[in-house]
């Protein structure tokens, strides 16, 4: 049988022996209940006695909206401190003496933070229960949703785990990571939303518009792809919400192209990662 | 064991090796000796394939620590000069995951942790959080977790620095422990002493470049050019201090009670007839010679002629 990484294992046992973390899931539960309930509740007393299926699917959205919110929140949190951590605490130098490789060292670091992320995120589905006693939403939906939590928390993970490998303080790395996920968050989708807007001004024709050097059709494709790879558009796509543009067809649905994106982003990330342990001949 | 042949490495303007070349046979507890800034450290982190040389290339058990990096780390077992431990782990869970590291199988390893605290002298600390030792207990847990392989060779980048007496004692202790189990050892310091007592063969660096290396005996002898004397005169030992300042071959010469201290370049026939001069001028000398010098003092002039070199250039 193969024998459980060494890394992961010890960071496991580190991670979950830590009294922050019983803390961090208290608080995640917290905080996320808080917001479930407290909409159940505004929706019992201004409807009291029933229940439209309408809205358990708001329930739901808002549930899965919050949870992408902590996901962009924590993930970054836990990962951008996986290298450089270990470099300011004078351990990383050890460890790169043994016959760990670097991939294996990178690799540990990513799956044991996103253990405790999965962790969270499954100490959650209670909740959904809730949504699912109104009915309303199908079984399908919410595993999708938990694929799409999965892929997203990958590449989140890794972008704090290389954060955390290319720079020497935990501190820099840590808001680099939140930055670069904000970017790929919030970024992505006002850009989208202003190609959107000039598409529209161009297609009226406006004289100031007709100046443009592109193609319209070029500008609604990226627009097109920029919410694609956008995790809000893609969540509120998977919740049924019908927000993603549809005029061009990239070979893969939605989703497909998120999840290969976001998935060989990921690696690459990891990859990088790895190599900048490789001693180097300056510095 | 261990080679060095003709090693560079620049940090930018700074030169941390230059042409450095050492060679360490199998079985010597082997002394790094020098300043600060001397780089010590940068010869064991190459040595410990953490670190690319410039130029140069270096070999343990005749294997090339860049392109055999694997096959080296297997024989060497590697303590920074400033190291840190994991919360949150246990002695024995922290030894068990560098044998796991080390793919040693995993029914050995608790085993092994086990020998290993007893060896370093910690059997009773096997369920503490690492964190919660003493610098001391950190240091020797440390150098257990570097034999969790068993290696042919370990670097320990001044091990003892930092420690109080008691602490350096005992890391004295396992060391010699060490050379019995017929493990190569290169250890380092900018204390001399230290060395002195544990070491088969000592290398003095400075400035990147080996000065010296060879056993303390013969280190002693080779800084003999610049020897340290001492006369004691039963009257006017100032004056004499200002006479001997303005001889040629002498520097450094001062008065210390009734004694007058010198370090006195020359030969034999020279230092008889400074002898001859002082009796002559009317000193009455009690006694006249060499103060024996130990390791540091060598130490001192080795690196000292360097420095006076290098201002000269
Ligand atoms: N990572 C580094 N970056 C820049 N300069 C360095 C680095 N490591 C060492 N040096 C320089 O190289 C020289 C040798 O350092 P070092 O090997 O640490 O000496 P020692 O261990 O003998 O005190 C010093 O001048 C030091 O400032
Ligand atoms: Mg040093």
């Amino acid at each position: 049988m193969a024998e459980i990484n060494p890394v992961l294992l010890k960071e496991l046992r580190q991670r979950f022996r830590n009294k922050k973390a019983s803390w961090l899931l208290a608080l995640y539960l917290v905080v996320i209940g808080a917001f479930v309930l407290g909409f159940t509740y505004l929706n019992w007393r201004n409807a009291p006695g029933f229940y439209q299926p309408s809205r358990s699917q708001e329930i739901f959205i808002l549930l899965s909206v919050a949870q992408l919110f902590l996901l962009a929140f924590v993930t970054p949190g836990l990962t951008a401190g996986a290298i450089s951590g270990e470099r300011e605490r004078q351990t990383l130098n050890v460890l790169l003496t043994t016959r760990l490789t670097t991939w294996q060292i990178i690799w540990s670091k990513l799956v044991s933070s996103n253990a405790f992320v999965v962790l969270l995120v499954a100490a959650t589905l209670p909740l959904y229960s809730i949504v699912f006693l109104y009915g309303g939403i199908s079984p399908g939906q919410v595993a999708g949703v938990f694929g799409f939590y999965l892929v997203t928390m990958f590449l989140f993970g890794c972008i704090g785990v290389a954060c955390s490998a290319f720079f020497r303080k935990t501190g820099v790395s840590t808001v680099t990571a939140y930055g670069l996920t904000f970017a790929l968050s919030a970024g992505t989708a006002l850009l989208s939303v202003f190609l959107i807007e000039l598409d529209r001004s161009y297609r009226a024709g406006a004289s100031a518009a007709s100046s443009l050097p592109l193609p319209p059709d070029f500008i609604t494709g990226v627009a097109q792809f920029l919410q694609e790879t956008n995790p809000i558009f893609v969540l509120m796509e998977i919740l049924g919400t019908n927000s993603i543009l549809n005029d061009f067809n990239f070979g893969l649905p939605y989703w497909g192209v998120y999840t290969v994106l976001y998935l060989a982003a990921g690696a690459l990330l990891l990859f990088w990662s790895a190599r900048l342990l490789f001693p180097r001949k300056n510095n | 064991m261990i080679e060095f042949n003709g090693v560079s490495k620049n940090f930018g303007a700074t030169r941390a090796l230059e042409q450095f070349s050492l060679t360490v046979r199998q079985g010597l507890v082997y002394g790094l000796i020098g300043p600060n800034g001397a780089g010590k450290t940068t010869a064991m982190s190459i040595l410990a394939t953490l670190q690319l040389p410039g130029a140069g290339t270096v070999t343990v058990d005749g294997r090339d620590v860049v392109r055999e990096a694997g096959e080296v780390r297997g024989r060497i077992g590697y303590m920074p000069d400033f190291f840190g431990v994991y919360d949150d782990l246990r002695a024995a869970e922290y030894l068990e995951f560098f044998a796991a590291a080390y793919h040693i199988p995993a029914g050995q390893r608790s085993h092994l942790a086990a020998g290993l605290l007893e060896l370093v002298d910690l059997p009773d600390k096997a369920g503490v959080y690492v964190d919660s030792l003493s610098r001391g207990m950190k240091q020797r847990l440390a150098l257990a977790r570097c034999l969790v392989h068993d290696p042919k060779v370990l670097i320990l980048d001044e091990p003892a620095s930092g420690l109080d007496p008691r602490a350096r004692a005992e890391m004295k202790e396992i060391i010699r422990h060490l050379k019995q189990m017929d493990k190569t050892v290169l250890i380092s310091s900018h204390i001399l002493p230290e060395l002195a007592e544990i070491c088969d063969e000592v290398a003095i660096m400075d400035k990147g470049k080996l000065v010296a290396c060879g056993t303390v005996a013969e280190i002693t002898a080779v800084s003999r050019g610049a020897r340290q004397m001492r006369i004691e005169v039963l009257d006017r030992a100032e004056e004499l201090a200002a006479y001997l300042a303005t001889r040629p071959g002498i520097s450094d010469s001062h008065a210390d009670g009734p004694s007058v201290q010198f370090i006195f370049s020359g030969e034999q026939a020279e230092q008889a007839g400074l002898l001859q001069a002082i009796i002559t001028a009317g000193w009455p000398v009690a006694e006249f010679g060499e103060v024996k010098r130990n390791l540091e003092e060598a130490f001192m002039a080795v690196t000292g002629e360097e420095a006076a070199n290098d201002g000269g250039n």
